[in-house]
Formats: structure tokens, C-alpha cells, sequence
């Protein structure tokens, strides 16, 4: 179903050389290399507490690495602010907890940083708000306030706010986690939707079927290290280490 | 059998049985449930009325409104004396201030009305206009209230007193001690040590010192401290003092507030390319601000009470001229009357101050509508 041949020859979009990070003593991340190209989907899994968030929250650098190299779009990130605030304007993020501003409309929720951080008219990012907002289904919700709505809404939006700001990749770290099993569903066809539309996404998830039908590579990490990345073929059927064996077995046998 | 009477899904709403709702069934669950409290209930109502009786007989019934001195009162009714509060409104709600010039305060009570209503009401119409009102109102109040300027005779400071000076020091204490707070609790969480340490200082000093204290510097010592030549009036150096007791409090309420803010808020804002500023302004304040209205509306309502301790520094407040009004021979001993009054006045002030911070956080509310 993937095919890995058109992207490899492009250029890396994300960039992670011999990175390592440390929660005061705790080695969290241990030398992790990796490189996303253009379009590419990846889906990271792993046991909880592998690292796996961490890794994708230092992309845009929530997490701050204290060894190796991060380079996001050209540009490596480092303490520098400037760079800083260039690649956040690139790489949008989709939380676990959907962190919307509580006391914005949704359509405020979409428009601020548009407004302030890319200094759009505030007409023009209104109708882009709407128009994403459209596309992930919820437009007759636009005035509301998040607490109206029900949690794959609000995780819809979340993504929507990030597309508004028209990143070249989106991060989304465990976007169904904390949803309702019926809500999993809406909130995955958005994201299935967007990665159809070519956009380049790094998934933290637990969602295999989701990893089967979109991903072009799973990574699976296990305490602080990639302990293996394949396509999903291999990664189902022929999974090469025996942790990434022993963790299939445990999340899909039941 | 069974089927044919009942489908799944059409059972209809029933009225609830007779008797357990509206106000006859309140009646009965609440008050008459059983003979003991029935009891109770017609026992109460006796007392309840005889108390009634006399609150209002006192008050108004066989209260006397207009004599000469409290002799006379007491020759009129057997009510309260509140001619002690009627011959001497004027004190109340302008102290010294000359009658003939009594008119200027009047019109800035007005202006008060129409400057702070935008501020406070942000959906009334014409806001924007009103807006520019309330940005020149402190201007105009202080020529009118001081004088010396347009023609207006200039006024002394000793004069001021009553309601007129509770209102400016609490006016003015307020909406200058709030931005002031909000910088100094920003300032307490910011990453500059420069900063954090200077706002630490000051709100720990300004809270660990009893009020009375700064308002004695401030009548006597401030003056030392400025650069000669310079000679702020009193009462520019009490509101001063008021202001900077007041956003020590207001700061730490709002510090409060923005740690209540989870860290998801912050991750949100900065992953979409959000500065410090920004976050602050549009995300960090206008939600730690919500959370904090109780607070700051508590500290407010401390801070207007607090203006009659003015009294230790010879201005006279309301309550001074209550006290100076008994030790008139004339009204001597009717310390309720004059008292109750004051209380009154305050109360008011402070239950409306009570009632608009509850609107608000209503208002605010954004959790379920």
C-alpha cells in the first residue's frame, strides 16, 4: 500500500542527528537519528513512557535537547528565539488534551495566531478559518466555546487551529488518547483526510489500523531508543526486533 | 398483551403526583412536615412579626426627620433621631467643601456615573465614545475637584472630606492599583531576576506593613524622600499609598490566577508561534483575570472600607464627620443613628461592588452556556 520510492529521493524536511535528552538525571532520549521527508507520513508507537511524545515535542521544541541536532525546514534548532518562532510557524501540533483557549469562540481559536503571529487581515483569516473548519466538518459550530462541544469536536478544531497558521508539518501527539471510543473514529477521517491532501505528519498513536492505512513508515520506541522503523507491511507481518514482537502481541491480540 | 399497550420509547412525560411542587407543596415539605415543626414555623412567624414590628417602628414609624437637637427629637417621638444625619447631609457628602462651590463636586459624581460605565459595562452602546470620556474624566474631576485653574477657586485640601473623599481615594486607588498589580504579578513570574526581584520586594514589604503605618510615612516622611522643591499634597500621597497597599494584594490574587492556567495553555500558544507578549495579553491574562474577579473584587471592597483610616491622619472621611457630629452638644449620644448611616453608605457601595463582580464571572463564564 506505501511506497516509500517517491520520497525518498527528496530532501529531509525534519532532521535528527545522534539527539539525546535528559529529564535531570533520567536519560530520556537516547541517540535518536531520524529523518522525515517531504510528504511523509510516520506514525510512532511504542510503551508508555518510551519517549515517544518527548521525541516529537522536541521537534518544535516544547522539550528542550541537550545533545545532537534537531534542522526543521533548513533551519537547526537551537536557544535562538528567532529560529525558534521561524519553525513554530511551520510545524503545527494536535495535543492529547486538545488545549484550546477556553475562553475564545472557536473561530477565535482559529484566528488568533493567524492574526497576530502571521499579521493576516483579520477578514482574510476568518475565512480561512472557516473554510478549514469546513473541512474538518464542524463550521456550524464556529461560535461556540469549546466547552460546548463534545471531545472529537474540540480535537477537530484543535487540528483545524493548527492548519490555520499553514504548517509544512503537523505533529499530533496522541490525538485520540483522551477521546471517547465513539469520537475516535471522526477525529482519525480527519486525520486520514489530511494526510490524503499530502501533508507531511508525525502521529504518536496507539491506532494501528490508523498506522496501517496511512502510514509509510512506524517507528517503535522503547525506553528512550528507535527500536525499529519499517514500512507497515513489515512492521505487521515481520516485525524484525522481539520487543516490537512482544508489544504487537500485547496491543493487538484482544 | 403486554405489547400491544406498551411500545418501547412512548412512554409519555407524567405530571409529578399532587401536592409536592409549586408553593404549596414547598410549603408543606419546608415548613409545616410535621407537628413539631409545625410549631416552630407559627412560633417563629410571632417572633418575626414583632421583630418586623419594631425594626420599622424604630426606623421610620416613630423616627423623627427634621429637629434641632436630639432633645427636641426625643420631645417629637420616641423613634430614631435622624435629624442628626438630615441637618448635617452636606457634611456627610461634601465634608468642608464651601457651599458655593459644591456644584463642581456634583458634576464630578456625574461624570463618574458616565466615565466608569463603559469600563464596566463592555456591550453598552456607544462604548467607544464613552471610552474617550472616561480616558479625560480623571483630568477634568481633579481641575474641578482642586480648583486654581479656568477661573475655578482654588479649593484647600483640608476641606475636602465626607463621601466626596471616600470616593476619591477609593476610586482612584482602585483603578490604579490594578494595572499596577497585574505588572507586579507578571513581574514576580518573569524569567529576569532584576525584574522578579524588585516585585518580589515590593509586594512582600507592601503586604507585611499595616496600613496605618504607610499612611503615617505618608503624612510625614514622604516628603524626605522626594527631591527638594517638590511638594506632593496629601492626599495625592495617602492614594499613593492606598494604590501601592492594594496591588500588592491584587498581585499575589493574580498570580493566583495565572498559575491555575494548566500548562497545555502555554504549549498551545507557543506551538503556534506565539511570543511571550502575546501569550500573555491574549491567553495567560484575560483567563487568569476571570479566575482572579473574587479576589480582586475582595481586595477592592478592603481598600474602600480601608479609606476611614484616613482619620489617623486628620482627614475626614465619612466617619469623621460622624464622630464630629457627635461631639456637636447639640446631637451628643445619637451614635447609632450616625453610625448606621456610615454603615449604610458603605454597605451600599460595597454590595453593588459585590454584585458586579458576580454579573461578571457570569458573563465570563464560557464553561457550559
Amino acid at each position: 500500500m506505501v511506497t516509500n520510492k517517491k520520497n525518498n529521493s527528496s530532501k529531509p524536511v525534519i532532521e535528527i542527528k545522534e539527539m539525546h535528552k535528559w529529564f535531570g538525571n533520567f536519560h530520556v532520549l537516547k541517540n535518536i537519528t531520524l529523518k522525515v521527508n517531504q510528504g511523509e507520513r510516520i506514525v510512532i508507537c511504542g510503551p508508555s513512557g518510551s519517549g515517544k511524545s518527548t521525541l516529537i515535542r522536541c521537534i518544535n521544541r516544547l522539550e528542550v535537547h541537550q545533545q545532537g541536532d534537531i534542522i526543521v525546514n533548513d533551519i537547526e534548532l537551537s536557544g535562538d528565539l528567532k529560529n525558534l518562532e521561524a519553525i513554530r510557524r511551520e510545524v503545527g501540533m494536535v495535543f492529547q488534551s486538545f488545549n484550546l483557549f477556553p475562553h475564545l469562540s472557536v473561530l477565535e481559536n482559529c484566528t488568533l495566531a493567524p492574526i497576530w503571529v502571521r499579521g493576516l487581515p483579520k477578514k482574510e483569516a476568518e475565512e480561512m478559518a472557516m473554510e478549514l473548519l469546513t473541512k474538518v466538518k464542524i463550521p456550524e459550530q464556529a461560535l461556540k466555546f469549546p466547552g460546548q462541544l463534545s471531545g472529537g469536536q474540540q480535537q477537530r478544531v484543535a487540528i483545524a487551529r493548527s492548519l490555520c497558521m499553514e504548517p509544512k508539518i503537523m505533529l499530533f501527539d496522541e490525538p485520540t488518547s483522551a477521546l471517547d471510543p465513539e469520537m475516535i473514529k471522526e477525529v482519525l477521517d480527519t486525520m486520514i483526510e489530511l494526510a490524503e491532501s499530502g501533508m507531511t505528519m508525525l502521529v504518536v498513536t496507539h491506532e494501528m489500523g490508523f498506522a496501517k492505512k496511512v502510514a509509510d513508515s512506524i517507528i517503535f520506541m522503547d525506553e528512550g531508543e528507535i527500536i525499529e522503523q519499517n514500512n507497515p507491511k513489515t512492521f505487521f507481518n515481520n516485525p524484525e526486533n522481539e520487543r516490537t514482537k512482544l508489544f504487537l502481541s500485547q496491543i493487538l491480540n484482544h | 398483551m403486554i405489547k400491544e399497550l406498551y411500545k418501547p420509547g412512548s412512554y409519555p412525560n407524567l405530571a409529578p403526583p399532587k401536592g409536592t411542587v409549586g408553593f404549596y407543596g414547598w410549603t408543606k415539605s419546608n415548613l409545616f412536615s410535621s407537628l413539631s415543626n409545625s410549631l416552630l414555623t407559627i412560633f417563629s412567624f410571632i417572633l418575626l412579626y414583632f421583630l418586623i414590628d419594631g425594626i420599622i417602628g424604630w426606623f421610620f414609624l416613630d423616627a423623627v426627620f427634621d429637629a434641632d437637637s436630639k432633645i427636641e427629637c426625643r420631645k417629637i417621638d420616641s423613634g430614631a433621631c435622624w435629624a442628626v444625619i438630615t441637618r448635617r447631609v452636606g457634611q456627610f457628602i461634601y465634608g468642608f467643601y464651601p457651599d458655593a462651590e459644591r456644584w463642581r463636586i456634583d458634576i464630578v459624581f456625574i461624570g463618574l456615573f458616565f466615565a466608569s460605565a463603559p469600563l464596566l459595562y463592555p456591550d453598552l452602546p456607544l462604548r467607544r465614545w464613552l471610552l474617550w470620556f472616561s480616558g479625560f474624566y480623571p483630568f477634568i474631576a481633579f481641575i474641578l475637584i482642586n480648583g486654581g485653574l479656568f477661573g475655578l477657586v482654588s479649593i484647600e485640601i483640608n476641606l475636602f472630606g465626607g463621601f466626596m473623599l471616600t470616593l476619591i481615594i477609593g476610586v482612584s486607588g482602585i483603578v490604579c492599583s490594578l494595572p499596577l498589580g497585574i505588572m507586579l504579578a507578571l513581574g514576580r513570574q518573569s524569567k529576569l531576576t532584576f525584574v522578579r526581584s524588585i516585585s518580589v520586594c515590593f509586594i512582600e514589604f507592601m503586604r507585611g506593613v499595616p496600613l496605618i503605618t504607610l499612611l503615617f510615612v505618608a503624612s510625614s516622611m514622604l516628603n524626605y524622600f522626594m527631591p527638594p522643591g517638590t511638594n506632593f499634597s496629601i492626599l495625592v500621597r495617602v492614594i499613593i499609598m492606598f494604590t501601592f497597599f492594594a496591588a500588592a494584594y491584587i498581585a499575589e490574587v493574580i498570580r493566583g490566577g495565572i498559575q491555575a492556567i494548566p500548562k497545555g495553555q502555554y504549549e498551545a500558544a507557543e506551538s503556534l508561534g506565539m511570543t511571550y507578549w502575546q501569550t500573555t495579553r491574549f491567553i495567560t491574562l484575560p483567563q487568569a483575570m476571570k479566575i482572579s474577579i473574587p479576589g480582586i473584587v475582595n481586595t477592592f471592597i478592603g481598600l474602600y472600607k480601608d479609606t476611614t483610616l484616613v482619620i489617623v491622619i486628620g482627614l475626614l472621611d465619612p466617619l469623621g464627620i460622624g464622630r464630629a457630629a457627635l461631639a456637636d452638644t447639640k446631637w451628643n449620644g445619637l451614635s447609632t443613628e450616625t453610625y448606621l448611616f456610615v454603615a449604610l453608605f458603605f454597605f451600599v457601595s460595597c454590595f453593588a461592588m459585590s454584585r458586579y463582580s458576580l454579573w461578571l464571572e457570569n458573563k465570563l463564564n464560557t464553561d457550559h452556556r
